[in-house]
């Protein structure tokens, strides 16, 4: 089906400007997405009445949200919980995705016809409305969440594969090799990852970024993690009615979302955005 | 120029309806099965209120229904029921769900048109502007504007402009509907992020036709620059920008669910997400089977308008 045009383009080889920036922020927020956790002692559910609201550059660093917990804390656990899920939604989507699309560009006939049939299902839905059938199931889990993110996310890094690897395998090269007697491994691994291994970065990147929108826009409308969890979406929506007297507050995990959105679609996409 | 291709587009459009259909009656239909409880005492619930006689009318509707029948025989029941349009009840307020989807689906256009029209009206504007120089001032700051739009999420967008527009300057109501001032910022917020992408394919199309050997033969042979960007530069750069519609219909569909519930907007979206918190599955079948089909709608839509604008597309379909 027609639904899904070829977003992808061959990225500039290299690390321009932008991509480079992309990168240093990446690593900035996975900093403090790792280490955070691990050296802020304060823990992202402790509750201290006495400290609501508190500002930011008090006792509290980044301020205390309205039950009093510190934002510096649930920020940094927001983060790793983002980037975490993000990374292993993605992973969940790349590996089948990759190796069925190896598969259907090897083999070609039947098999291709039902992977490509499985995949017209899955695009024949917006992304986020399959996602949100399986929220059904369970809403507030991390369960449904994640495999419906996976479950739409693969077909992207299949049909990539697919179209990649038939392109490479039509070559006069990949002729000559296997004429000289060297087997399926050898070329598929000498001849056909170094194409589709750029390309497979780049769109791990934008999985995971659309991942990271997914996850907190989920949370927001509330039917995806529910409020004690410290997800950046939900903060938001949770900080809101305080925006009068706390609005830097609220404007905290939005910047945080927007920063790590950012950064992924920078790598990805470099100078050509 | 025969309609071959055009029937070969609208074919595979309505296979994709077929599949939206199954796809969301299937999952609803396990959904129904797996909720804890008696599906049978839950219609009848729904259909009569929980009093002192449900037992009974939970016994009657589960032989109406054919509930004690084999699986596989209610679940080609179910589809059949879908197939006929008949969505049934739903389960919190009573009432036939088709009867609600008419007034949400109502507002759900509105606002999917309203933010089409809106991102059309910026979007290729700031594309044009930036592809006939390109690298100039306006081409930077359209990059800079698509670049910092696509970053932020939909719903983080909305709250920003809610705050901005409503609370800081008091333009615009934060919520509500019923007047085209309330329509406004929700449709902003997805007209912003579609315009985010069609500005720049739009520019990327135009810097492409600009420097194509026809635009420099219309101009050669002396005519105004007005008509040389007119008759020659925008049905041409117009091709891609359309096309890219079909992938933005994801964006629109998705940001429609997200918005409304947002802005507390009484569309198809809102409805869908409060069913599912509420866990009102012909009400969660209803909106999912209405949304997809509109997604559906505005791919074939798009289809039509690409094959309209340049007919070689239909050839080699």
């Amino acid at each position: 089906m027609s639904t899904v045009e070829p977003v992808y383009q061959q990225p500039k080889p290299g690390l321009g400007p932008a991509r480079l920036s992309g990168a240093a922020l990446l690593v900035a927020l996975a900093a403090f997405a790792i280490v955070g956790p691990a050296v802020i002692s304060a823990d992202p559910a402790a509750q201290d009445f006495g400290a609501t609201l508190a500002p930011i550059g008090g006792d509290y660093l980044l301020g205390a949200d309205h039950y009093g917990r510190s934002l510096l804390a649930r920020l940094a656990h927001g983060a790793r919980l983002s980037f975490g899920l993000a990374f292993l939604t993605m992973l969940a989507a790349a590996m089948p995705g990759v190796f069925l699309g190896l598969v259907a560009g090897w083999k070609g006939g039947w098999t291709e016809r039902g992977l490509e049939f499985l995949a017209t299902i899955v695009l024949a839905l917006p992304g986020l409305m399959l996602v949100l059938l399986l929220l059904a199931f369970s809403p507030g889990n991390y369960g449904p969440l994640f495999l419906g993110l996976a479950l739409t996310l693969w077909v992207e890094f299949y049909r990539v594969t697919k179209a990649a690897t038939k392109g490479v395998l039509a070559q006069p090269h990949i002729e000559a090799a296997r004429m000289l007697g060297f087997g399926s491994r050898y070329i598929l691994l000498h001849y056909v990852l170094p194409v589709i291994a750029p390309m497979i970065s780049t769109l791990s990147a934008f999985a995971m970024a659309t991942a990271i929108i997914a996850v907190s826009t989920l949370s927001a409308i509330s039917v995806g993690l529910q409020p004690p969890t410290p997800e950046l979406g939900s903060m938001i929506v949770e900080l809101l009615p305080y925006f009068a007297e706390a609005p830097l507050h609220v404007l905290l995990p939005a910047t945080l979302i927007f920063l790590l959105v950012l950064g992924l679609q920078l790598l990805a996409q470099g100078e050509r955005a | 120029m025969t309609g071959r291709g055009m029937k070969n587009f609208l074919v595979l459009r309505l296979l994709q309806a077929g599949i939206v259909a199954v796809v969301v009656g299937a999952l609803c239909f396990v959904l129904m099965r797996v909720l804890p409880g008696d599906a049978a005492m839950r219609i009848a619930a729904g259909r009569y209120g929980p009093d002192a006689r449900i037992t009974d009318a939970a016994a009657k509707i589960r032989i109406e229904l054919g509930l004690d029948r084999p699986l596989a025989v209610q679940f080609f029941e179910w589809l059949g029921s879908l197939a006929r349009f008949d969505l049934g009840h739903s389960l919190v307020t009573g009432s036939p769900v088709a009867h609600e989807l008419q007034v949400q689906l109502g507002a759900s256009v509105w606002l999917a048109a309203a933010a089409l029209l809106l991102s059309l009206l910026i979007g290729p504007i700031v594309g044009l502007l930036g592809g006939l120089k390109p690298g100039g001032t306006a081409d930077r700051m359209g990059l800079f504007g698509a670049v910092t739009f696509r970053a932020v999420p939909p719903f983080v967008l909305g709250l920003v402009l809610m705050l901005v527009f409503s609370r800081q300057l008091g333009w615009l109501p934060p919520a509500g509907f019923g007047s085209p001032r309330e329509i406004l910022l929700p449709a902003l917020t997805l007209a912003l992020g579609l315009a985010a992408i069609s500005s720049r394919v739009t520019r990327n199309a135009v810097a492409a036709v600009a420097r194509a050997p026809y635009f420099a033969f219309a101009r050669y042979k002396g005519l105004p620059e007005a008509v040389v960007v007119r008759r020659h530069g925008l049905r041409n750069a117009a091709i891609p920008v359309v096309s890219y519609l079909g992938l933005q219909a994801i964006y629109l569909i998705e940001g429609v669910v997200v918005v409304e519930s947002l802005f507390a907007y009484p569309g198809i979206g809102h409805a869908l997400v409060h069913a599912i918190i509420e866990r009102d599955v012909p009400m969660v079948q209803g909106t999912a089977l209405t949304m997809g089909l509109m997604f559906v709608a505005i791919a074939a839509a798009v289809d039509l308008l690409t094959y309209w604008l340049d007919p070689r597309m239909g050839k080699n379909a």
